[in-house]
């Protein structure tokens, strides 16, 4: 149990982090002037992840604070983590499985996704017989 | 620090200094649900950028990245002025926690003036959610036929909608803040709320400055 007085950041660090803040939000609105291509959003959020570190650590707090604090943020970034990532890995995969599989559950899917149609081909598929398609039509996906 | 009772202190703490860590990490367990709130969004922003990039890119460029920008330095210098409120009620001066907290207010009422712009003009030209979309602004500037613009229009709506929500709120806690200092209810002894509203705000801008980019810059 800690029984010390709170800390007192002073101005200076404010201002600094205020200053730090500026030059890259700056920093981020002029490299978009440059075209790198998919290294833009890259770039673009490392500036961001990087600004939001400067604003947890010191107008936050969680550099001088309890641990606790920063473990109970830091969850929530694990999850929102996960949360993307494997949605995105879904999203971009899934095609691959229906190659596998022979089969496309949601052809309306694919439409709305604005994928080219997908031709369903099952006569280059060895591993498939016919019977295998029309035992899948009847199936709820 | 007194050893007498103060009447902050409620009887199942132990002293002024465990009160106001749990009420600390209290607000840092809402912050963690704010941030997996918005986290759904993050996520159909991922989605659909993913799913349609070249309209997300095209639809990115019609926003007014000047009004964006003037919006980011806003905030991020509204924050500085709430961290500076704390620094002050901390050294125990309440003309200028209150000053500060004032010109806290003053900047959130100006990023709203400035996202009501913004607003008024996407419902004017059209450049709204879904199906609701008529725009043929980004067609004119492209040349060529764009899918699904409302898909961007969306996103963007919901996440700065519930961004604005929070600016809101926010505003009024600062302003509930700002009465109880006048009040004389808060000093260097005992600033907890005015701490965990600060807490608050900052995660609004810290949502801001991801928002920004994404919808804006990429």
């Amino acid at each position: 149990m800690t029984s010390k007085k709170h800390h007192i950041i002073p101005l200076q660090t404010y201002f600094l982090v205020f200053s730090a803040l500026m030059v890259l939000t700056a920093l981020t609105v002029l490299v978009t002037y440059v075209d790198l291509g998919s290294f833009n959003i890259v770039l673009a959020m490392f500036v961001a992840i990087l600004k939001a570190t400067l604003v947890l650590l010191f107008f936050m707090h969680l550099y001088y604070d309890n641990k606790t604090n920063l473990i109970f943020f830091i969850s929530s970034v694990i999850f929102l983590i996960i949360f993307i990532v494997f949605t995105l890995i879904d999203i971009n995969y899934r095609k691959e499985i229906y190659d596998i599989e022979g089969v496309y559950p949601y052809e309306s899917y694919q439409d709305l996704n604005g994928l080219e149609k997908i031709h369903v081909d099952h006569h280059d598929d060895h591993s498939y017989d016919q019977s295998d398609e029309v035992h899948n039509k009847g199936k709820d996906y | 620090m007194s050893s007498n009772h103060t009447t902050y202190l409620q009887h199942h703490f132990a002293n002024k200094e465990q009160q106001h860590e749990s009420a600390k990490l209290g607000m840092w367990a809402f912050l963690v649900t704010e941030v997996l709130t918005f986290a759904g969004l993050f996520c159909a922003y991922a989605i659909l950028r993913n799913n349609f990039p070249e309209t997300f890119k095209a639809c990115g460029e019609l926003l007014n990245m000047e009004l964006g920008l003037i919006n980011t330095i806003v905030l991020i210098t509204s924050s500085l002025t709430m961290a500076l409120s704390i620094y002050f009620i901390q050294n125990n001066n309440k003309a200028r926690t209150i000053q500060m907290l004032a010109l806290t207010l003053i900047l959130a009422a100006v990023f709203m003036v400035i996202k009501y712009f913004e607003y008024t003009h996407k419902f004017h030209v059209g450049q709204l959610p879904s199906k609701f979309y008529f725009s043929n602004e980004v067609e004119n500037i492209i040349g060529t036929e764009i899918t699904n613009p409302g898909a961007f229009f969306s996103v963007y709506f919901m996440m700065t909608g519930l961004h604005a929500i929070h600016i809101i709120g926010g505003m009024i806690v600062i302003s509930w803040m700002m009465y109880n200092t006048f009040k004389g209810k808060y000093s260097n002894q005992y600033y907890t709320p005015i701490e965990v509203t600060g807490l608050f705000w900052h995660l609004v801008d810290l949502i801001w400055i991801f928002l920004f980019p994404l919808l804006y810059l990429i």
